[in-house]
């Protein structure tokens, strides 16, 4: 029990918010000097692709949107799912904070998914497994930001949407396989990109960079939505009037 | 006390006469759901046209499409009267597990709405222009996958329940959850009518439904919980 204070301290509104604020720059920086390395390397540096030309360079925002559009959901359904066993506040606080920054990648995902498919399919929209799969999950983080904003009690709306979420989770994989399944048995074969030949390092060192720095960003974003949805939560206690106004440390 | 009437199984086939009982008073609410099911699919010929390659070509579609909406439909009203009036109070206060007594209520849901929509859709399935011989399959797969959507529905209609509710809140909930069910029930039925082995989608249903059983008993009841608080 004793090794968990730590744990449990962390819970406790004053010191997250404190935690937050502090580990803020350590993910705001290095984000931004790695999408500002990975970005030029990725759109200027790179060779052009000798089958897509310059059309293939959408993939260093595209993937690490992809990418984190499940690892916020990975995120919101196990901050749900703490916040439910253990009744913790903090985790329905990140779970809310969360959601609307996972949703707003999704979307990113879909937007230069579909403007990649234009040069390479002729189309905007192609019901390629993919991109079906990514709708499917903007579709689940907004039925989840409705029926949070359908409660009027906060309480409520952790609880009930931290449900949501933790089934969500479960249905995640599953959504995913039937997806391919189906779009397995209507297409001969996806167009692109699966199982493709090793990308040059000249390609690949910058697209690493801006995974690691499109992940540290949503860190960052994530610390400063937290923060504000910890004061929204907090609108009595005046812990946090004392830090602002008097500048006194609090932990 | 009798142990007779107490015991788990007891209880549960209690709830499920119950709900079958007060189903059958109000017949109406029975019939709506199957109703909008056959007034779907007959919008979609006269949106179309009327030609019979075209619409034995989306017919499976048509059907699982109607199917799912109606389904939804018919839980929207599941556990209102039961949370206004406190019933769904007093099974938590019982010492039976909340769990397994909304499971038979959705038992019971199914056999009321499910099952009325499965019997219909060799008819549905019939006038879209299905062959006989994907008939069958039409049916076990909209069976199988009407539990599933009511137990996936009923988690979302329990999630409503303390919330300023509207139908759409629901769909928008459960829609995304209930796509590979759409998928694998579509998928046997259009198998099934080019003359191929449907089984693959028909075990998947059933993975689905088994899987459906076991986790989302622990949803519901952890969903029916917090609309008390």
């Amino acid at each position: 029990m004793t090794r968990l204070t730590w744990f449990y301290r962390l819970a406790s509104p004053p010191t997250s918010y404190a935690t937050a604020g502090r580990l803020l720059p350590w993910f705001a920086v290095p984000a931004f000097l790695l999408l500002a390395v990975g970005l030029y390397g990725g759109l200027v540096l790179a060779p052009k692709d000798y089958q897509q030309g310059d059309a293939f360079r959408i993939i260093y925002v595209h993937a690490p949107s992809a990418w984190l559009s499940l690892l916020g959901y990975s995120v919101l359904g196990v901050s749900a799912g703490i916040g439910l066993i253990w009744r913790m506040k903090l985790a329905h606080a990140l779970a809310a904070a969360v959601a609307p920054i996972g949703a707003s990648f999704t979307f990113l995902c879909l937007v230069t998914g579909a403007l990649w498919g234009r040069p390479m399919w002729g189309a905007y929209w192609a019901w390629d497994a993919r991109l079906t799969s990514e709708l499917i999950l903007l579709f689940m983080y907004l039925g989840y930001l409705a029926l949070r904003s359908s409660y009027d009690d906060l309480q409520r709306a952790d609880r009930a949407s931290a449900v949501l979420a933790l089934v969500g989770l479960v249905n995640v994989p599953i959504i995913h396989f039937s997806v391919n399944w189906w779009n397995s048995l209507h297409q001969g074969s996806t167009v692109l990109r699966a199982g493709g030949p090793a990308m040059p390092a000249a390609m690949l060192i910058p697209l690493l960079e801006s995974f690691a720095g499109f992940t540290l960003l949503f860190a960052a974003i994530a610390c400063i939505r937290l923060q504000a949805e910890i004061l929204n939560r907090e609108r009595r206690p005046t812990w946090w009037m004392d830090s602002a106004i008097k500048g006194v440390p609090h932990d | 006390m009798s142990t007779a009437v107490t015991s788990l199984p007891a209880v549960m086939a209690l709830v499920f006469a119950r709900e079958c009982r007060l189903a059958f008073r109000r017949w109406s609410q029975l019939a709506q759901p199957v109703v909008f099911f056959l007034m779907v699919t007959t919008l979609f010929p006269l949106a179309l046209s009327p030609e019979p390659a075209l619409l034995r070509s989306i017919g499976p579609g048509v059907v699982w499409v109607a199917a799912v909406l109606a389904s939804l439909l018919a839980l929207e009203s599941l556990f209102k009267t039961d949370w206004d009036d406190g019933t769904l109070e007093q099974w938590a206060l019982s010492d039976q597990p909340l769990a397994m007594l909304l499971l038979a209520k959705v038992a019971a849901h199914w056999c009321l709405s499910g099952v009325p929509l499965a019997l219909c859709a060799p008819v549905v399935g019939y006038a879209l222009g299905l062959p006989m011989s994907a008939l069958g399959t039409l049916m076990g797969a909209l069976a199988l996958g009407s539990a599933v959507l009511s137990l996936l529905g009923a988690v979302g209609a329990a999630l409503t329940l303390g919330s300023r509710r509207g139908s759409v809140l629901l769909a928008l909930m459960v829609l995304p959850l209930a796509m590979p069910v759409l998928i694998f029930g579509a998928r046997a039925t259009d198998l099934a009518m080019n003359g191929d082995a449907p089984d693959a989608g028909l075990w998947l249903l059933a993975a689905g439904l088994i899987a459906a059983i076991s986790l989302v008993p622990l949803a519901l009841g952890a969903a029916v919980r917090v609309s008390f608080e």
